[in-house]
């Protein structure tokens, strides 16, 4: 079993194989099945995130009102022709808020690696295929490549917002979707795990503070962001770009910052943009309660 | 490792909106549903942390609910568990807490019917991934890197001996094992920490055990 991204790299390098390689053989070591039922679980995740989408993209509305119909927006907005980042990557941006938003609306996802920053790894994907042109293996792949990054920051640092923050969760998901861009592209173990640094640096600090406790305002914009974050990332690491920060010592410097975060920022409604003034007023117009009471 | 399998990162395939506070939900209440072996009539739940802040926002009482009734993580119906416990008559309370506990994530589930009562602790650690720390005011000591199960027992001689056989039989070895009891002849529990994964027929073999009242994976 690999426990850091240096070991995962090492592993994979050694043998001429790549990551996902190595992820897929270590499910069938620890669950004892066979690698054609480990594949179709995942092509089945597959499925709900292709699902979940499509429907994003047709439009969708949270109970609360607060999000939906921007990945529409978006979609439109890039068939206009005159986008300014460019439509690769804006493809991206509107998928994985079609996911996040289909997420708020209480509808089916799949966690990558949590609800709330389930629309990066998804998103990346479903926008560089159209590049790539991967086939079906190659798809699937992705998510083992995704899973394997993501493994090793849930297991040395964490990947829950209550006890590190956002960074711990978009940052995560954004690094692991850049990882498995990287592989996609043609790149190789270390070029993948350099694209998780760069990323994961620049997530930092991210604070986890939802309007409400609803995982919707700034999640879904997060998401955005995140995904965006992670093409930019993939294509440094690709031109040959390296952290000057190794890897593993990023997703630990990740953790401590989450350790020291204030429980105000970290997933309790009580800080950051949910204690906004726009921020307090929604929540009361949304649970029903006087502000003054609140207060 | 706390986290195993790559499933625990890509996935659960869920309903939203977040793993922790609503699949993470759902699974503490399946787990308390699993424990006490059958539908309760009335069930009282207490959030702390940052459970009890953001509850409604979340859905993680409507999951926990639903998880109590049986539901898996990306069942539908959970989006209505209020209604169905209602319709089933069964008594749900929601209590927001205001104590500190040692994980943010944190649930208390007590539930019962005339014949009896059970009470859980659960926090859920991301992405949907949960652990139970306490049952029936036992505090559960896994280090959550082994598979883990939790047998319900009677207090008496043998009872150790014919679960470990079961286990050894199935070559599965033991890397800990805490047991504990609530008074002499009582309800007692065995917290096992095995290195193998533990395969669905051999909790059967488990629970067939005249001893044992019950039987539950807690950990992968």
């Amino acid at each position: 079993m690999f426990r850091n991204v240096a070991e995962l790299v090492e592993l994979a390098e050694s043998q001429n194989k790549k990551i996902s390689d190595i992820m897929i053989e270590q499910e069938v070591k620890v669950t004892n099945r066979t690698k054609e039922e480990v594949l179709a679980q995942m092509e089945r995740n597959l499925k709900v995130m292709e699902e979940a989408v499509e429907r994003g993209l047709a439009g969708v509305k949270s109970h609360s009102g607060l999000t939906g119909g921007d990945a529409v927006l978006l979609q439109k907005y890039i068939a206009t022709g005159k986008s300014l980042s460019g439509d690769l990557l804006l493809d991206a941006v509107s998928k994985a808020v079609a996911t996040n938003e289909v997420n708020a609306a209480m509808g089916t996802i799949c966690a990558t690696p949590t609800a709330g920053s389930a629309g990066v790894v998804p998103g990346t994907l479903f926008a560089v295929q159209n590049k790539l042109n991967p086939s079906r293996e190659e798809k699937i792949r992705f998510l083992f490549t995704s899973g394997a990054f993501g493994f090793v920051v849930a297991n040395n640092a964490s990947i829950s917002g209550a006890a590190g923050g956002c960074q711990a969760e978009v940052g995560s998901a954004s690094g692991m979707a850049a990882a498995a861009i990287v592989e996609m592209a043609g790149g190789t173990p270390s070029q993948c795990a350099e694209a998780m640094a760069i990323t994961l640096k620049n997530m930092l600090g991210l604070v986890c503070d939802p309007v409400a406790g609803l995982v919707e305002v700034p999640c879904v914009k997060r998401n955005a962001m995140g995904a965006a974050n992670a093409m930019v990332a993939a294509d440094m690491a690709l031109a040959g770009i390296t952290s000057r920060i190794p890897c593993d010592e990023v997703i630990d410097a990740m953790y401590k910052i989450g350790q020291t975060m204030p429980v105000a920022l970290r997933e309790t409604a009580m800080g950051g943009l949910a204690a906004t003034p726009t921020g307090r007023e929604l929540e009361a117009k949304i649970f029903g309660f006087s502000l003054d009471k609140k207060s | 490792m706390k986290y195993k399998s790559v499933f625990d990162i890509i996935g659960p395939v869920m309903i939203g909106p977040s793993s922790s506070h609503t699949a993470g939900a759902a699974r503490i209440g399946k787990m308390a549903r699993e424990l006490f072996g059958r539908e309760p009539e009335w069930a009282t739940i207490s959030f702390y942390g940052s459970f009890a802040k953001t509850y409604k926002g979340h859905g993680t009482d409507v999951a926990i609910i639903g998880g109590i009734m049986d539901f898996e993580t990306d069942d539908e119906r959970i989006i209505q568990a209020r209604e169905i416990a209602r319709e089933k008559r069964i008594r749900i309370k929601i209590r927001e807490e205001e104590a500190l506990t040692d994980h943010p994530n944190t649930a208390r589930i007590r539930l019962g019917d005339q014949n009896g009562e059970m009470e859980l602790v659960g926090i859920s650690i991301g992405g949907g991934k949960i652990e139970i720390t306490e049952l029936n005011g036992f505090a559960l000591r896994l280090t959550g890197h082994h598979p883990a199960i939790l047998v319900v027992h009677e207090d008496r001689f043998g009872a150790v001996a014919a679960v470990s056989k079961v286990l050894a039989e199935n070559k599965i070895n033991i890397g800990s094992m805490d047991v504990s009891r609530q008074d002499v002849g009582k309800m007692a529990l065995m917290t096992i920490e095995v290195d193998e994964p533990v395969e669905d027929i051999v909790l059967e073999k488990l629970k067939m055990l005249p001893e044992v009242t019950q039987v539950t994976k807690i950990a992968d």
